[in-house]
């Protein structure tokens, strides 16, 4: 069988089929490549798809949650707690008292029995007992107790929820046996948490990237570089742009009013005119745009830095929230408090506008350069409005993972721990005269960490009170329709946008998203195009180390910017080297310091996902180290040969070779949306040209995991796709091989789910084999007109009554028995007796499943007593037994008075007031399974589910969602 | 072009039945002789599972009565009932009710009686057979059951995958239950499963099933499970004929042009017409599938013409294993007869007035 989706894109008209997509430029040179037929006969790689199952077995399907968190609990909660601000507690009442976090680690998940043991558990058990899936948090630390010294290890902070399958899960690196045993699904992707027993993804949140400078035109038609500036402490936004085009001016929400920008910069030190001219640019036409800009300061009387800084103190806004909550507030306060307009607005030079450019004692110099790049852009796009940046190029665009989520919340909340620990250490420490010395590690207080971390994962609502940031929907609970809706779910990129909006840019499809998003997948209405779905390789990356960058670029040749001229800088023979949006240095010699960089890169002496591009327009190189960034595998191909071999394809499939080392000597590499501009990608082997540097390892990674499920997807109609995309998510079938044993709230469950017969290679790769959903039917498709029906099936019926779409409902069903605090507490109580019947034969009449005669269960005679009757004698009712609308199921009994504490007496017991749990349901059901467990209170748990057949499309109002076309 | 195909599947030989309506009683007698001398049936395949049958002379209607009345009306016995004593297997107890239902049971459904729906109905030895089914899958001490182990349908696993072994449940697994005097009745047909390698469920070390599959007589439109036949089918006979002869080389690409291989060359020997020397003729029109492959393109276009002789069926029983085929047949036909006569007799009540039937 042809590769479905190859078919497509090998075709010959490879280039039309992509102008579609749009027009960047490795396309329209791809064309002329294909019309210049340089092409000369390479050696054929075989069967290179063979390499996917390399990349998910490497990678994992969900890795890049998966990858983002490991990096959080591993590296970034490491530098959060040794961040400067955090590492150290000082209390104002007494000076030689001091508290120092050396260490953190994340330990082994587990649960809280109760306030004294704590168990290690499975994900499995939290699903059932409705537990969290978390792991204690403990610090290493030193601190003084009296007039010692004291170090302590292991000390926990809080809890933490682990992401399944991620480094810290007892499930990472298991075998499917392993994992069987502990009732755990192999095929589950992992990379969500288990909260208080629900199942919650944190989404990928897209987002414009930060500490970038994008240039767009505002409304009002002026060109506008706007730069979102983001470190630990601060976020901020600052505008620089032309006003009614003609001058320069800054925009920042702290300033009341817009500054001119040359007052800017002399607030910074840049005091003469000469030299802000030759650093923005001294050509004519240059000079000419600048000029009105640069006559600014004086029309308004300023010329030093002091009269610059005096002008911006005045117009920094006077507000509380900008101040922090004072000094009492550890680390909360941006910038310290100034004593005057001039060192304050210093200060806010300094640490507030564009804080993405580090300002070490008050050295302006790299902030100036900076600024004066910005202003060079924005007077050049004035003048060329081509040059305008694309907001919905992907290559813009970083996407939030859980780790970086979960590290703002844990940064939050560890700051406020500690201020909770300084409040109770000033205390503590004033009281005049103490029996013991004062123990700061016995006020800790577990809660703060494990609730806030809790409240988020489990409602959604991300509230940082230091970014004022309040997101809502960051987390949704895993679907779990079918193990593709899962899958799907798993993928999901959610956007920041405003669904109302009507805006068709950010919803449109970019070319730059090829291989990178799905295109097929996105829902429909009106979050159509905001809601998108990885591609099947594509990867995230995580923030890496980039100060080694940094200096393997000044090793490659860079010259210092600080150290440079502006005239020097500008240089038409020089380009800047920015990193991660940070102007390093300039080289002269920019192909050639790019070949270098890359050959580190595959030669594996650099980390694999940073980028390195090189844009010609802007005479810039941009090195990019960044986390979010999206960026996919390709085959390296070096004079038009891929260095992949037929040999390494088989030392690979023998195991003699594994993916990562192709990796680490640059058989393959990853490469993100920023460099695809520098590569030619060929899309089959036979269109491979000299020019050509990658070759796509094949065309179905273009689509994503849901979309791959569709047979022959390039003989549709584009919609179809889309629409299939949203319907096979809802397709009944298997959930997870545990499926019976999860006790999910709701469950749909085929009986006879089967493999397609029509397969995908997607398909194998996400095991839908093993977990399928649906079934194959026979149609015959009749007359076109005449009896004929539209869009609808009609169903035979014997083959209903042979299992065809049958399926089971599972439903849960739960209540807690609660102590309260008076000491009473719910209670189970039997059925009542019925005296009557009680001596006719209680004899065991066995139970029927399938049963028209209601003769066997005449036992009791009492109507009343008849919603009792599937109640064992321990008030909870039996497997097997049939349930009525009305059935009892679970016998609770409540105490009346909660309140009182009269208990202790045991003069007359409390009254009691049935609270049962019963079954409601239009049709009769059969109890399936009971569990008795005990949540993380140690509340009695009683979990039961009940079953219903039904046929599918009948009961499920589902309907029947067919995986359409076909041959 | 169009109309030519339409010519070529309009059915041959209807005119006969469409005149019934104004006859008189006299002459529906002439046509019910008509028919009694014309109707014929030729047995063309007959074994115990499939029997093919040409039935000749009969109209549509009657034909489909026919493979109606075999597919949802014609009695067998199955497991209706099933208590569930024990169920430890991954099969929820619903999934094995319906899967043993399925089974087909070699029982004759003459020597049963029907049995009323609803509570008030009570099994008894005349109206229910009993299927014992016990199946446990039990370790012996310290056996992993992973060795080597072939008997009693027990299969070995891959160590390497150290999944533990399964045990197979076959519908032999199922054991008559003589009920009060069945034993002795029903001596000479012992009652069992059609097909005792039947697979209804798998076992894990130390799973159970233990039920009782209670059986009734029913008809398939309550339920599939009862149909005794898988499929009952009829086509009709093609009739192929030429407008004006295919020969030579065209004969040639007739022929393999047909799938099915309906048709053959004759030699017309040297001196035939235009002197082609060979002609194709509609050797086997049995086999013709209607897939219009011959008037499609090429020779057959304008020259073949696919027709259907009206009131010739191909007809085809496949039974499940539960009766012979031939004795579905005739079961039906008795079917259809009794029904034929409730009708008349509720006709007649009609006209003597005392409202009896009404139902017809
Ligand atoms: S219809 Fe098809 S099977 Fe029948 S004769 Fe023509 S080609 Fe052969």
């Amino acid at each position: 069988m042809a590769p479905p989706s190859a078919e497509n894109c090998s075709s010959g008209i490879k280039a039309s089929n992509i102008s579609n997509l749009g027009s960047n430029f490795f396309f329209t040179e791809l064309a002329d490549q294909l019309q210049e037929d340089v092409s000369k006969p390479v050696t054929d790689v075989a069967d290179k798809w063979k390499l996917l199952p390399h990349f998910l077995q490497l990678r994992g399907l969900m890795r890049q949650h998966i990858d983002s968190f490991d990096f959080f609990v591993n590296r970034e909660i490491k530098d959060i707690v040794n961040a400067a601000s955090n590492r150290e507690l000082r209390s104002e009442a007494d000076p030689k008292f001091w508290l120092r976090y050396t260490d953190v680690h994340v330990g082994e998940p587990s649960v809280d029995d109760d306030a004294y043991v704590s168990s290690r558990v499975t994900p499995f058990q939290c699903r059932l007992r409705d537990c969290t899936y978390s792991a204690p948090i403990t610090v290493d630390v030193r601190y003084t107790r009296g007039r010692q010294i004291v170090v302590k290890r292991g000390v926990m902070i809080g809890r933490i929820p682990i992401m399944l399958r991620s480094c810290k899960c007892i499930l990472a690196g298991r075998s499917e046996a392993e994992l069987a045993e502990k009732k755990e699904c192999p095929y589950d992707p992992g990379g969500y948490f288990i909260v208080k027993g629900v199942e919650r993804v944190i989404l990928m949140q897209e987002q414009l990237s930060k500490n970038r400078v994008i240039i767009e035109e505002d409304n009002k038609g002026n060109v506008s570089a706007s730069i979102t500036s983001s470190t630990h402490d601060r976020k901020g936004r600052s505008n620089i742009f032309v006003k009614n085009g003609t001058k320069v001016y800054l925009k920042n929400n702290l300033l009341g009013d817009d500054v001119p920008i040359v007052v800017v910069l002399k607030a910074m030190g840049m005091q003469s005119d000469q030299e802000i001219v030759c650093m923005v640019g001294d050509s004519p036409e240059m000079l000419d745009a600048f000029a009105p800009s640069l006559e600014e300061p004086y029309h308004l009387g300023i010329c030093t830095q002091a009269q610059a800084l005096r002008y911006i103190g005045a117009k920094i806004r006077n507000t509380t929230q900008n101040r922090g909550p004072g000094p009492s507030g550890m680390g909360f306060a941006f910038y310290r408090r100034a004593s005057s307009p001039e060192e304050e607005a210093r200060e806010v030079l300094a640490s507030v506008i564009l804080n993405h450019v580090p300002v070490i004692n008050f050295d302006f110099r790299t902030k100036c350069i900076f600024v004066c790049h910005v202003i060079r852009r924005v007077l050049l796009t004035h003048r060329d409005r081509s040059q305008l940046d694309d907001k919905d190029y992907y290559g813009n665009k970083r996407l939030e993972l859980a780790g970086q989520l979960l590290s703002l919340l844990f940064e939050d909340l560890f700051k406020r721990l500690n201020v909770q620990l300084k409040k109770q250490a000033d205390q503590g420490l004033s009281k005049p005269n103490r029996t013991q010395s004062f123990d700061v590690i016995k006020c800790i207080r577990t809660d703060t960490i494990t609730n806030g971390f809790i409240q988020a994962i489990a409602t959604g609502n991300w509230k940082l009170q230091r970014f004022r940031m309040d997101r809502q929907g960051v987390t949704q609970v895993l679907t779990r329709l079918s193990y593709i809706s899962c899958l799907g779910m798993m993928t999901r990129i959610n956007s920041q946008f405003e669904k109302t909006r009507k805006v068709s840019g950010p919803r449109s499809l970019q070319p730059s998203q090829w291989g990178m998003i799905c295109p097929a997948d996105t829902p429909e209405g009106e979050a159509c195009g905001l809601v998108k779905n990885l591609a099947l390789l594509a990867h995230v990356t995580t923030d890496e180390e980039s100060e080694p960058i940094r200096k393997l670029c000044f090793d490659l040749g860079i010259e210092d910017v600080t150290l440079l001229s502006g005239a020097e800088i500008n240089a038409s023979s020089n380009y800047l080297v920015f990193l991660n949006g940070l102007i390093v240095g300039c080289h002269s010699r920019p192909l050639r310091f790019v070949r270098l960089l890359r050959l580190l890169r595959r030669k594996g002496l650099v980390a694999e996902f940073v980028s390195v591009c090189l844009h010609e327009v802007q005479r810039a190189i941009y090195i990019a180290t960044d986390g979010g960034r999206v960026c996919r595998p390709l085959l390296v191909c070096e004079k038009g040969v891929p260095r992949l071999t037929n040999m390494m394809m088989r030392q690979l499939s023998s195991g003699l070779l594994t993916l990562a080392e192709l990796i680490r000597c640059g058989v393959v590499e990853y490469v993100d949306v920023n460099e695809e501009n520098n590569c030619l990608i060929a899309l089959a082997q036979t269109q491979l040209t000299v020019k050509h540097t990658h070759m796509e390892i094949d065309p179905l990674t273009v689509l994503g995991v849901v979309a791959g499920l569709i047979p022959y997807p390039h003989h549709n109609q584009s919609p179809r796709n889309t629409y299939q995309c949203a319907m096979g998510k809802q397709a009944m079938g298997t959930v997870a091989l545990n499926q019976y044993e999860r006790l999910d709230s709701l469950l749909y469950a085929m009986v006879y789910p089967q493999k397609p017969l029509v397969t995908t290679r997607t398909l194998d790769l996400v095991n839908f084999n093993e977990l399928p959903g649906g079934q194959n039917a026979i149609v015959a498709v009749m007359s076109y007109s005449g009896y004929d029906i539209e869009d609808a099936v009609v169903l035979n019926k014997a083959s209903l009554d042979r299992g065809f779409g049958r399926c089971l409902i599972l439903r849960k069903h739960q209540t807690s028995l609660r102590k309260y605090a008076n000491g009473a507490a719910d209670n189970l109580r039997g059925p009542p007796e019925d005296t009557a019947a009680a001596c006719s034969g209680m004899g065991g009449e066995p139970s029927a499943a399938q049963s028209n005669s209601a003769g066997a269960y005449s036992i009791r005679r009492d109507p009343r007593l008849r919603r009792f009757e599937a109640l064992d004698k321990d008030g909870i009712c039996q497997v097997g037994e049939r349930l009525e609308n009305g059935s009892v199921m679970i016998n609770k009994e409540s105490p009346i008075s909660v309140a009182d504490l009269n208990m202790g007496s045991g003069a007359d017991p409390t009254p009691f007031k049935p609270t049962p749990l019963s079954y409601k349901g239009p049709a009769p059901s059969h109890v399936d399974q009971v569990l008795i467990t005990s949540n993380e209170g140690g509340d009695l748990l009683v979990k039961g589910s009940a079953d219903a057949t039904a046929y599918g499309g009948t009961v499920t109002g589902r309907g029947v969602a067919a995986r359409r076309n076909g041959a | 072009m169009a109309a030519t195909r339409i010519e070529a599947y309009r059915v041959e030989a209807d005119q006969l039945y469409e005149s019934y309506r104004s006859l008189t009683l006299a002459e529906v007698k002439t046509v019910v002789e008509h028919l009694r001398e014309k109707l014929r049936i030729h047995i063309v395949k007959m074994d115990v599972e499939e029997m093919v049958f040409d039935l000749i002379g009969a109209d549509a209607s009657f034909a489909n009565a026919l493979r109606r009345i075999l597919l949802a009306e014609v009695p067998s016995m199955a497991i209706e009932i099933v208590h569930v004593f024990a169920n430890s297997s991954i099969l929820h107890d619903e999934v094995l009710a319906h899967r043993l239902g399925l089974i087909p049971i070699l029982a004759d459904p003459a020597h049963f009686e029907g049995m009323l729906p609803g509570p008030a109905a009570e099994a008894n030895e005349h109206n229910t057979l009993v299927f014992e089914l016990d199946a446990a899958f039990v370790l012996a001490k310290g056996e992993t059951g992973r060795q080597k182990d072939s008997s009693n349908g027990i299969n070995t696993c891959d160590a390497s995958t150290l999944k533990a072994p399964t045990r197979n449940v076959y519908a032999k697994d199922l054991v008559w239950r003589p009920m009060g005097e069945q034993e002795t009745r029903l001596a000479e047909r012992v009652p069992q499963v059609a097909h005792p390698d039947i697979l209804i469920a798998k076992l894990k070390p130390g799973q159970r099933i233990k039920v009782e599959g209670w059986c009734r007589k029913g008809v398939g439109k309550d339920h599939a499970k009862y149909s005794p036949v898988g499929t009952a089918s009829y086509r009709l006979l093609p009739s192929i004929d030429f407008v004006e002869p295919v020969l030579g080389e065209e004969a040639d690409r007739l022929v393999e042009l047909c799938p099915m291989g309906v048709f053959d060359i004759e030699d017309l020997g040297k001196g035939g017409a235009r002197g082609a020397g060979r002609k194709a003729v509609v050797a086997r029109p049995r086999d013709c599938s209607m897939c219009r492959e011959c008037v499609r393109e090429g020779p057959g276009v304008d020259r073949v013409r696919l027709k259907r002789v009206a009131d010739h069926f191909i007809f085809s029983i496949e039974s499940v294993g539960t009766l012979a085929p031939d004795r579905v047949l005739k079961d039906a036909v008795r079917v259809l007869r009794e029904k034929c006569t409730s009708l008349l007799e509720a006709i007649e009540a009609e006209g003597r007035g005392d409202g009896g039937g009404g139902k017809g």
